[in-house]
């Protein structure tokens, strides 16, 4: 039996419909993200796992018992909020003993346990500090020492990293992934950040309006995107308009217009005539002068439109004939080296018949 | 930014306007001379003159007993109004509870009379008294107080109960701990106003009872004596002192920027 579960749920604010009828497992010992771009009902789903908000349709079962009875503060579930939410008039010991207090355990324990917590988010020392006398990271271990204390059945976290800086955020990163092992607490993360999703997660659910539009491993959901909307929303992508030529069991024909036929890997519901896009990812599109042989059957010759140095790698934007754009990108791998091809180079750029993907308008 | 000369002047002009009366009343408290008219020399035979007037310590009795009492059941009823306000974001309730604040004295001071004598049918004396304080004084503390929460992170109320505590646990452990400061404002702020209150509890009052400001109004329709001028610079130390004590506690109120 999974640890969590959500039924069907809906939870409509108005003429708005926040969630529309979701239903997924999150296993013991998970790390589960909740993705997508604000406004697309992760927090709703959240904020009703913790008891914030009921929903108006469907279930939440946690341990196979419904949670529909049980208000937040009897539920085994514990929160860590964007803003910390750290109470500023208690020191951050205070802050860290406060649910091991509602929970009515002995002096000695709380103490014993408290001063575990802390050294587990390496803040021993900081337990006599107020909140505010801390930095953002800081704030952040003590949230999570705080949040995990009480050893939850679960642990949600929502946008905890989005307060940080980019070089805090990665460090933070490592740090919850070594936390979430070695506690083996249950998570429910919430993001709006597909890197961050990527990294830190067992299974995502990358959610659209409501929806979850497909639930998987990062590997999957980066690779093999369901739908033109996961595609788009995780990482960078190139999308072509394309109608399946020809289907075979081991290949399709794309027709891509300016380029002609391109080969892709077969997908058993692509009819002949569908329309719908090409996509690939630049890092599978290999880039090369025009003249350079390439045993490639998906090579097209254009003029390199535009690059971006971005320091590890250069992302050049390729200008293929009737105005189809294509980014290519290449590590720069070799000392020094910040760019191989110039706006206005002519260039080949090529693919192997198996990279990129038919996806249905 | 540099300040003109002449911002300087005008701010100069502004502040003797408002302070110089008081000053005056200041000084001629400690003026040697039963007419007040002139300088005549340093005493504080007034204030020794207070200390023996039976029926001032009698007002000035009945005006802290009012205060307290006044400022005690305000701040109790504008808490929880505060509270109310910031919680359910009801349209109507702001102008029920902030209406008072902005009433004319005098409109409040007969409304409330009349309420009494016609409606509750009560003899004006002590009780009618703190009521009516009590009226004018939960808008303001309500507007401390909702004004404390709305500078809140809502989460932080959120967590407490994610976190393991009931709701009455909630409002003890966190929210209560965190108005507090505001709660002093408001009772501090309530008190001055009730001690200095004149208009509204000259219509409330009835016959026996007196406060302060009717005291001393009673004495200045004879003639401005300097123990007239002792009282009301005591009454002025006081109350410089609780606005001082307020600002402590809410310094966000006193300030441009929080």
């Amino acid at each position: 039996m999974a640890l969590l579960e959500i039924l069907d749920v809906s939870r409509r604010f108005g003429e708005f419909t926040a969630v529309d009828n979701v239903s997924f497992a999150v296993e013991a010992g998970e790390f589960f993200t909740l993705l997508g771009p604000s406004g697309c009902g992760k927090t709703t789903l959240l904020r009703m796992i913790a008891g914030f908000d009921l929903p108006d349709a469907g279930r939440i079962l946690l341990d196979g018992r419904d949670l529909a009875d049980t208000p937040p503060e009897r539920r085994p579930i514990h929160t860590v909020f964007q803003s910390y939410a750290l109470f500023p008039h208690l020191t951050v010991a205070e802050n860290v003993a406060f649910p091991l207090k509602m929970a009515g355990l002995a002096a000695a324990e709380i103490k014993r346990r408290t001063a575990e917590a802390l050294d587990d988010v390496r803040l021993a020392d900081k337990g006599g500090r107020y909140p505010h006398e801390l930095s953002g990271g800081q704030k952040q271990r003590v949230a999570l020492a705080r949040g995990l204390v009480n050893r939850p059945r679960l642990l949600l976290l929502d946008e905890p990293l989005g307060a940080l800086d980019a070089k805090l955020r990665e460090e933070m990163q490592l740090e919850l992934i070594n936390l979430q092992k070695e506690v083996g607490v249950t998570f429910v993360f919430v993001t709006h950040a597909q890197a961050e999703a990527l990294a830190l997660s067992h299974r995502i659910a990358v959610m659209n309006e409501g929806r979850v539009e497909q639930m998987d491993e990062p590997s999957k959901i980066y690779g093999f995107p369901k739908n033109r909307f996961v595609a788009d929303f995780i990482g960078n992508i190139n999308m072509m308009q394309a109608k399946v030529a020809r289907a075979e069991a081991s290949r399709l024909l794309l027709d891509v217009p300016g380029l002609g036929t391109v080969e892709a890997p077969p997908r058993p519901d692509a009819a002949p005539g569908a329309a719908g896009v090409f996509a690939i990812r630049p890092e599978q599109v290999r880039i090369s002068a025009e003249d350079h042989p390439v045993e490639l059957k998906n090579r097209f010759v254009g003029t390199v439109h535009d690059l971006l140095y971005i320091g590890d790698v250069t992302t050049y934007i390729v200008d293929l004939p009737n105005g189809v754009k294509v980014e290519a990108l290449l590590a720069n791998s070799a000392p020094g080296r910040a760019q191989l091809f110039e706006a206005g180079d002519r260039v080949a750029v090529a693919w192997r018949h198996d990279a990129g993907m038919f996806l249905h308008e | 930014m540099r300040r003109g000369p002449l911002l300087w002047a005008a701010a100069l002009l502004a502040y003797a306007f408002l302070y110089i009366p008081l000053i005056v009343v200041v000084v001629f408290s400690f003026n040697d001379s039963k007419l007040s008219a002139a300088w005549v020399g340093f005493t504080t035979q007034w204030y020794v003159a207070l200390l023996h007037n039976e029926a001032m310590l009698g007002a000035a009795f009945n005006s802290l007993v009012i205060a307290l009492l006044s400022s005690a059941f305000a701040t109790l009823l504008g808490t929880m109004a505060g509270i109310a306000m910031h919680r359910y974001k009801l349209r109507f309730l702001p102008f029920l509870v902030i209406t008072p604040v902005a009433m004319p004295e005098i409109l409040l001071g007969v409304s409330l009379l009349l309420f009494f004598i016609q409606v509750l049918h009560l003899t004006l004396g002590m009780l009618s008294i703190v009521i009516a304080h009590t009226t004018f004084c939960v808008g303001f503390v309500a507007i401390v107080v909702r004004a404390r929460l709305a500078g809140m992170d809502e989460s932080l109320f959120e967590a407490a109960r994610d976190l393991g505590a009931t709701p009455w646990q909630t409002f003890r452990l966190v929210t209560f701990p965190l108005i507090l400061p505001a709660v002093i404002a408001g009772a501090l702020m309530s008190f001055t106003l009730s001690l200095d209150d004149f208009v509204i509890t000259f219509f409330t009052a009835g016959v026996g009872v007196s406060t302060l400001p009717l005291q001393i109004y009673s004495m200045v329709k004879i003639a401005v004596t300097p123990e007239v001028n002792a009282v009301s610079t005591l009454l002025m130390l006081m109350t410089l002192s609780l606005i001082i004590a307020a600002s402590r506690f809410s310094p966000h109120l006193f300030k441009a920027k929080a």
